[in-house]
């Protein structure tokens, strides 16, 4: 394959406003709770409160009135197929069997479906569930203590060990020996809530044999896998379409699965449509979060302030099922070394299992929990070599030609000097350090920043492996339909196809016309996750609609049909030909090697960079950290539609910010014990700085015009920014987030006020 | 099936307290930005007696003596807005603004944050500073319940069953009074206090002669720190200011819950005391 | 109970339980979906309406309490196919992305317009005006930023009219 030359097209790198805005501004787009349904029926789920034990039966309380009502109650016993979520392993049940192990809180072990909402709750509560309690674990050291085995011998539901520059541990000790420094820390990131603001929704209905699922998701494929073991059905017997889906980071990558499979087996025996719209409380409480991590690292220098070696080992608690954890905690270590310059490299991952909800995808999928370990210990070796931090970083970046930690050479499209020249460029004087509010409050004031990297697309072979398609086809009126799977949870993947396509075609974006994904009529394009949809999948939709336009113009000559692409396509369909569509297939670029086994070579087809800087001021009478300025510097490849793009990075940083200062989940015993909205806070308009963001563009030359990934990458680096400007406020190190007013309370001791 | 809620809405005062008399295990509702929330998930009510916007209990009106009588209908924007409560009772008006974002301050009452009696009612501690009283009523009559005696528990008050709150009354404050407000929250709009505090000190001739410190979210209902008042009587400003750290040490049990802990709590409060002397402007 | 009352101009009427939800009744009953539900307790502001002028949030607000009154929910905004200025400039600015907050946050922000609660205001007080006045409704796409921007050009616009 060809690199794509990188020209001056017409709508890509133009702000053309959002295909779905008007809709979205006039609340005209439907969601799935919009939906309606001749006869819907409401279900509710019967959750454990028990965080680990076996399910002995269930009480049903005669006081509701079930028959009357006719509501209908499910366990698993009416699973047609498989019991299981299909995803990596198969470990994870749908609802757990009489006589089964129940692996955490609000785990879903009944349903209930009734013909109104109240109904259904009332029913939910109506239901009691027997449970023999085991004891549970909820920490990562009592996971790998093992005393307690949920799963294997271990705990340990995956590891990964990456080497390079030495063999075997006792080299690598005698490098780290040999050098002149050593900075050793222990870092530790919280779990963290997506809060989208469209609760998990989704409804099912069966119609002459076949079951028909839309909802609120991420990845329309995923739950067409999970649905097929589930039910026990072919292909073609279940379809999954996407509503409108208000947010997902993450948090509707797998998830989405579990609750079509709920709303398919109640429609299957109420023999009518049902809906299952979660409660924000029962979201928070039941669905996936990002894994919290412990980090230890061991940064060697020698001298002259040069890195000799990089040691980390990194774990994360993975809760009660695999689900995604694999794949997370390989971003994690694929990330864990930093984009620095050091021949010699150990990083050793382990994620294990423990009682809480299983953890999942979020936004930026295992870096942010390993960028922030490295991220302040460039920032202690600074301190300790009193050099400028953006000057330290510029040292010892990664650029063109350097190798990563999986010795990965880098080749085109490395923004490293870009992002942190347009920091340094824009970072003027940082804030005058001691102060005092209107209030009479001492106030101390810091800066921090950070410079990180982010691998766009799945990892090593895997878009190899995905082989993602994507179709276009001439339909009638003149236009074209852009058939994917990639859904837009609100990153703007419809508008972005349209802007690509449009330039392709060279049509009017008007006649572009984005299919709502559903199983039926678009081909697997891969999941909607990774930063992929556009460098991947956009490429895939730029070179099918390069083909469907070359096929046209041929025809076009062949049957002597003159005019715009437009014209040919309006031509075309009333000629009464067999529609003309195209399908196109991802191939990945030449030269990229990736060996699973030493887990070496090219971890990323390309890396997206950035560099950010935060100014903070924290109030020494109630110890709140207020953020005065945020700058994000990221190197996208290219803007393909820069409003959108700015969003994109702007959103992103924000809920970096939050998970560094305000989020936080706080387990009690397995549960979540702040699950509302009041209680389990992310930031508002008056906790967001004025966010400053700038985009740099050093093309990709095997994504559309040289695009790369976006979505994941603005949630890497600030919360390093953030730490780093409280430690430089306070004089003293932070090395866990959130950095809660409760933390900063606590670390008075150790203030070095300057 | 649950028999449907009964509703009424009175005409005026007179009606309020015959329905309340009639009716005490009826909701009495206001603007329901308390007893709303997650309304799918609470008990029906047999019956709603609606009370926002009714007629005669809602002006923020001049009392005698120079004090200022707030209705309980009054929502916090009518209250964040009054010019009279900003310049001589900021610390109401200052909670007022403060109190979660426009909508639940257009909806949200006086009364209805007096009734409730949450531990982190927004406005609890600035009424227990100012002196408030509260003035309830029923068909029995009226009668006025100084807003130290007001809270008897947690979410408990003196309110009886057939009473209403109808009032807010804030004395004058005597001349060289200074007064503070200091919300911390969860986050910096739409959150739940962590801690708060409102003062009333009154300096004369350099020196501390009166002081009401008021603190919420401290303990299961608003407190004065009677210990921190007595310390600072007759101090001067920063004499007072360590005086009242001094005498914030347990002076406070405060809980861990999942907004906060008691030790953060604990240290807060004493900064913002202390804060409140040595600030005085 | 029977409830009358006006939604976007129209009367409407409504056979409801007055503790039932105003959310659920634009929804439900009056099938305005257009006013969309995040948390049920009044602290995302998705559900933003305005009840007799000032901006609420539907998921708190009794069905009972709703008679007689006014409400305007998102679907009134605009003036037939004429969006209101904040709907446009959110369009044009990328102030809505996934879009399910957008309709809470395009009420809110044209009672803040419409009240000129924003006037005469240097741009940097206004876009901190911006931030309290807007702080009841939660976005977890934009980080707000473009949001404020777009508020911002709908009152230039409504300024300049």
């Amino acid at each position: 394959m060809e690199p794509r030359a990188v020209g001056a097209p017409a709508t890509v790198g133009t702000s053309l406003p959002r295909v779905d805005g008007v809709a979205k501004v006039t609340g005209r787009a439907r969601y799935l709770d919009d939906l309606d349904a001749p006869g819907v029926w409401y279900g509710a789920t019967v959750r454990s409160k028990i965080p680990h034990g076996v399910l002995d039966g269930f009480d049903l309380d005669p006081g509701y009135d079930w028959a009357g009502t006719g509501t209908v109650f499910v366990t698993a016993a009416d699973i047609p197929g498989k019991n299981m979520i299909l995803l990596i392993e198969e470990d994870q049940v749908a609802l757990v069997p009489v006589g089964g192990r129940v692996m955490h809180v609000d785990e879903a072990l009944a349903l209930v479906a009734a013909p109104t909402k109240a109904l259904a709750i009332a029913a939910c509560a109506a239901v009691t569930p027997r449970i023999t309690v085991k004891p549970a674990i909820f920490t990562m050291d009592a996971a790998l203590a093992a005393e307690v085995k949920l799963y294997g011998d271990d705990n340990v539901y995956k590891q990964f060990l990456i080497r390079k520059g030495h063999a075997r541990d006792a080299e690598f000790e005698a490098i780290v020996a040999g050098a002149a420094h050593v900075i050793e820390g222990e870092y530790v990131t919280g779990a963290q809530e997506q809060m989208y603001i469209e609760p998990q929704a989704m409804m099912a209905e069966w119609r002459e044999g076949r079951c028909y699922i839309v909802g609120s998701m991420q990845c329309p494929y995923y739950v067409h896998k999970a649905m097929k073991a589930l039910l026990g059905c072919g292909p073609t017997d279940v379809v999954i379409a996407q509503s409108v889906t208000g947010g997902g980071f993450g948090g509707k990558e797998e998830y989405p699965s579990m609750l079509a499979g709920h709303v398919a087996l109640l429609a299957h025996k109420a023999q009518r449509a049902v809906k299952i719209v979660y409660e924000r409380d029962e979201d928070i409480a039941a669905t996936t979060k990002r894994h919290p991590a412990r980090t230890r690292h061991r940064l060697a220098v020698d001298a002259a302030g040069e890195i000799v070696a990089i040691d980390v080992d990194c774990v994360m608690d993975g809760g009660a099922y695999l689900t995604l954890s694999p794949v997370v905690l390989s971003r994690g270590v694929l990330h864990a070394a930093g984009p620095y310059r050091c021949a010699v490299t150990r990083v050793r991952g382990r994620c294990v299992a423990t009682n809480h909800p299983p953890h999942g995808a979020f936004r930026g999928f295992g870096a942010p929990q390993t960028t922030f370990p490295y991220e302040r210990q460039i920032e202690k070796l600074a301190v300790l070599r009193g050099e400028d931090p953006l000057a330290l970083r510029t040292r010892l970046a990664l650029r063109k030609g350097d190798s990563t930690a999986t010795s990965q050479i880098l080749g085109a499209s490395v923004g490293s000097d870009e992002v942190l020249t347009a920091i340094r460029d824009c970072a003027g004087t940082p804030p005058v350090r001691a102060g005092v509010a209107a209030n009479g409050s001492p106030l101390r004031r810091g800066r921090g920043v950070c410079f990180y990297f982010h691998g766009a697309g799945f990892t090593g072979s895997g878009e190899a492996r995905l082989a993602g398609r994507a179709q276009v086809a001439v339909v009638a009126g003149g236009r074209f339909e852009v058939r994917a799977s990639s859904t837009d949870i609100g990153q703007g993947a419809i508008t972005m196809f349209t802007q690509i396509a449009s330039d392709a075609l060279n049509v009017d974006p008007a006649r572009v016309v984005v299919v709502d994904p559903n199983t039926r009529d678009v081909p697997d394009s891969g999941p909607t996750v990774a930063s992929r949809t556009c460098m991947v999948v956009g490429g895939v939709v730029d070179r099918c609609c390069r083909r469907v336009r070359g096929r046209l113009e041929a025809w076009g000559r062949e049957h002597g049909v003159t005019g715009d692409l437009a014209a040919l396509a309006n031509a075309y369909v009333e000629s009464g030909a067999p529609e003309l569509a195209d399908m196109v297939q991802y191939e990945p670029p030449p030269g990229i090697a990736w060996d699973d086994a030493t887990y070496t070579g090219a971890a990323y087809p390309v890396f997206g960079w950035g560099a950010c800087l935060v100014d903070v001021e924290v109030d020494l009478d109630t110890y709140e950290v207020k953020l005065l300025r945020c700058v994000q510097a990221i190197d996208v490849g290219k803007a393909i539609n820069p409003i959108i793009v700015k969003g994109q990075i702007e959103g992103g940083t924000l809920q970096a910010l939050g998970w560094a200062l305000l989020e936080n989940i706080v387990y009690r015993e397995g549960r979540v014990a702040n699950a509302s909205m009041t209680n389990c806070i992310v930031p508002t308009f008056a906790d967001a700085p004025e966010l400053e963001t700038i985009m740099v563009e050093v093309p990709y030359p095997f994504g559309p015009s040289g695009a790369k990934g976006v979505g994941e990458i603005p949630m890497d680096g600030p919360a390093a920014a953030v730490a780093n400007a409280v430690s430089d406020a306070l004089g003293c190190a932070f090395d866990e987030i959130p950095i809660l007013p409760e933390v900063v309370a606590a670390s008075r001791d150790r203030w070095r006020l300057a | 099936m649950t028999p449907e809620t009964a509703y009424t809405r009175p005409r005026d005062l007179a009606e309020a307290l015959a329905v309340r008399a009639a009716q005490p295990s009826w909701m009495v509702l206001a603007g329901g930005t308390d007893l709303m929330v997650s309304a799918i998930h609470k008990r029906v009510p047999a019956g709603i007696l609606d009370l926002w916007r009714l007629p005669g209990v809602g002006a923020i009106t001049e009392g005698a003596g120079g004090g200022l009588v707030i209705g309980a209908g009054a929502t916090w924007l009518e209250i964040g807005r009054d010019a009279r409560v900003a310049k001589a009772w900021s610390p109401l008006a200052l909670a007022a603004r403060e109190i979660g974002a426009l909508q639940i301050q257009a909806r949200g009452t006086l009364g209805g944050n007096i009734g409730t009696s949450s531990p982190v009612g927004d406005s609890l501690p600035a009424l227990l500073a100012l002196d408030a009283e509260i003035e309830v009523a029923s068909v029995r009559g009226r009668r006025r319940v100084p807003y130290a005696a007001w809270c008897t528990g947690y979410r408990t008050t003196a309110l009886a069953a057939d009473e209403l709150i109808v009032a807010a009354h804030l004395p004058p404050l005597a001349a060289g009074t200074h007064l503070a407000w200091r919300k911390v929250g969860t986050r910096r709009a739409q959150s739940i206090s962590k801690v708060m505090g409102a003062a009333a000190m009154r300096v004369e001739c350099g020196v501390v002669t009166d002081a009401r410190i008021a603190l919420g979210a401290v303990a299961d209902r608003p407190i004065r720190i009677a210990a921190v008042e007595q310390a600072v009587r007759g101090l001067a400003r920063a004499a007072a200011a360590e005086a009242a750290r001094a005498a914030m040490r347990g002076a406070i049990r405060p809980i861990d819950d999942v907004r906060s802990s008691a030790s953060y709590r604990d240290l807060v409060a004493e900064n913002l005391v202390a804060r409140f002397f040595s600030g005085m402007i | 109970m029977k409830i009358e009352l006006e939604v976007n101009g129209q009367p409407r009427t409504a056979e409801v339980s007055p503790w039932a939800r105003l959310l659920d009744v634009l929804r439900e009953d009056l099938r305005l979906t257009g006013t969309k539900e995040g948390c049920g307790e009044g602290e995302c502001g998705a559900c933003s309406v305005l009840l007799d002028g000032e901006v609420v949030n539907a998921c708190i607000v009794a069905a009972g309490q709703c008679h007689g009154r006014r409400v305007v929910t998102v679907e009134g905004l605009a003036r037939g196919e004429v969006l209101h200025a904040v709907q446009r400039a959110l369009v044009a600015c990328g102030g809505a992305q996934c879009g399910i907050c957008t309709p809470g946050i395009a009420v809110c922000a044209a009672h803040v317009i419409d009240r000129k609660l924003l006037a005469g205001k240097p741009v940097a007080e206004a876009r901190a005006a911006v931030r309290e006045l807007l702080a009841g409704n939660i976005c977890r796409c934009t980080g707000y930023q473009l949001i404020v921007d777009a508020v911002l050009v709908a009152v230039d616009e409504v300024g300049d009219s």
